[in-house]
């Protein structure tokens, strides 16, 4: 295998589940529950933007052939994109919306915290100075789920229904395949497995800590990494690409 | 043609966009000026990955350059070293206080990223009172946290350490 082709599977992987992410959470810009989370998701949005624009510009330099982020975010078709099928469901309620981040943070914050180590020098550096926003972003989610679980009635409930429902989005972040699995021997990306336990013992605190059951594993939903989503990308890109496929070339100024 | 210092100068200048007591130099957005040949090369680091001010204070560079009739030169962001409020200047950290914002605390990154406590000397930049309680994580830039002092009440910013 190629090491070039498997970065930027994994590079693009990684650029589209911040993209798509951070665009599914600026729905919330504007209808959040109180100004300061609203405020504080339109924050959220802009650093996983700014990272998938960074990482989306790595993708295009390490394809070679001349494309940018912008190409990359506006001009791939649904297939094309390799994100999480977690990270493209609806927001939600707001639980639904926490526990989706929750889930998405702990895993992004420990990957970095690898990455900081990893043999490619691009994600070194990127990694170092990601890892300080999305810490931020984990405490940001781990508090809310505490809140909620420890909360009242209402709010455990809601919030455990939101775990449980979004539960089987998030095994395909710890799927191995042989590009993973290349990754890792050239020293990349770290042990697929090591992070899901790191994951697993970070999940399993928070939720202890907000009077929450952990989820028992059963069916865990695939196919993003491979392209194969749900319906829910289409609708989203659609939107999204909209301006840049009606007027190509459309500039501000 | 300007020299290395003479450009500096010029550039340290230029006000951040969004805190304008404070420059970019003094920020420590601006890192280096490279003379490679006849070609002025400008290094910039973003203070947060999708800080929306980097095109803003790129366009007030190539002016600044503009205008002293320097027509070779690039400006190139780099992300490595991250950028970390440390290189705020104890000068600079003066001026944001006097400006109504609480300036960040040394970061310490073993101890920082994910202590759930938040900082522990910080004050309130109008009355001093250190009575103050964290609003939300999340402030009126990427850069800031919005607080309130319990004492004179008023809400503040506080710049987070990263």
């Amino acid at each position: 295998m190629n090491l070039n082709e498997a970065k930027l599977q994994f590079v693009t992987s990684q650029g589209d589940d911040a993209l798509i992410l951070s665009h599914r959470v600026t729905e919330w810009c504007g209808h959040g529950p109180e100004l300061e989370e609203d405020i504080a998701l339109s924050n959220i949005g802009l650093d996983l933007l700014g990272q998938a624009q960074s990482l989306l510009n790595y993708a295009g330099e390490l394809e070679g052939k001349g494309r940018n982020a912008d190409d990359m975010a506006y001009k791939r078709i649904e297939r094309e994109f390799k994100n999480l099928l977690l990270v493209e469901q609806p927001n939600g309620n707001y639980a639904d919306t926490i526990a989706k981040h929750f889930f998405y943070d702990v895993y992004h914050y420990f990957l970095l915290l690898d990455l900081k180590n990893s043999s490619d020098e691009f994600l070194r550096g990127f990694a170092e100075k990601s890892i300080k926003e999305v810490a931020y972003h984990l405490r940001h989610t781990s508090q809310w789920v505490i809140r909620f679980g420890d909360g009242t009635e209402e709010s455990h409930e809601k919030i455990q229904t939101a775990i449980n429902q979004i539960w089987k989005y998030t095994g395909e972040m710890f799927m191995k395949d042989e590009i993973s699995d290349f990754l890792e021997k050239e020293g990349v990306i770290p042990n697929i497995d090591a992070l899901k336990a790191k994951w697993e013992g970070k999940v399993r605190e928070v939720l202890n800590e907000s009077t929450l059951k952990y989820p028992e594993t059963t069916f865990m939903a695939k196919g993003g990494r491979d392209g194969i989503h749900s319906e829910n990308l289409g609708y989203m890109l659609t939107d999204m690409q909209y301006l840049v496929r009606t007027y190509p070339d459309a500039k501000w100024d | 043609m300007l020299s290395k210092a003479e450009i500096e100068n010029l550039l340290s200048e230029i006000p951040d966009p969004e805190i304008p007591i404070i420059s970019i130099k003094e920020l420590g957005i601006l890192r280096d000026v490279k003379l490679n040949n006849d070609e002025v090369e400008v290094v910039i680091t973003p203070t947060y990955s999708g800080c929306p001010a980097m095109r803003l204070i790129e366009d007030q560079i190539k002016e600044a350059l503009g205008e002293q009739g320097i027509e070779k030169f690039k400006v190139t962001s780099v992300l490595t070293p991250a950028w970390t409020t440390d290189w705020i200047t104890d000068e600079a950290k003066k001026k944001l206080e006097d400006y109504g914002i609480a300036p960040p605390e040394k970061f310490s990154p073993d101890k920082s990223l994910l202590d759930p406590f938040g900082p522990k000397d910080l004050r309130c930049p109008h009355c001093k009172s250190k009575d103050v309680k964290m609003v939300s994580q999340f402030g009126s830039t990427a850069c800031k946290a919005h607080y309130k002092c319990n004492d004179c009440l008023e809400p503040f910013d506080y710049f987070k350490c990263i």
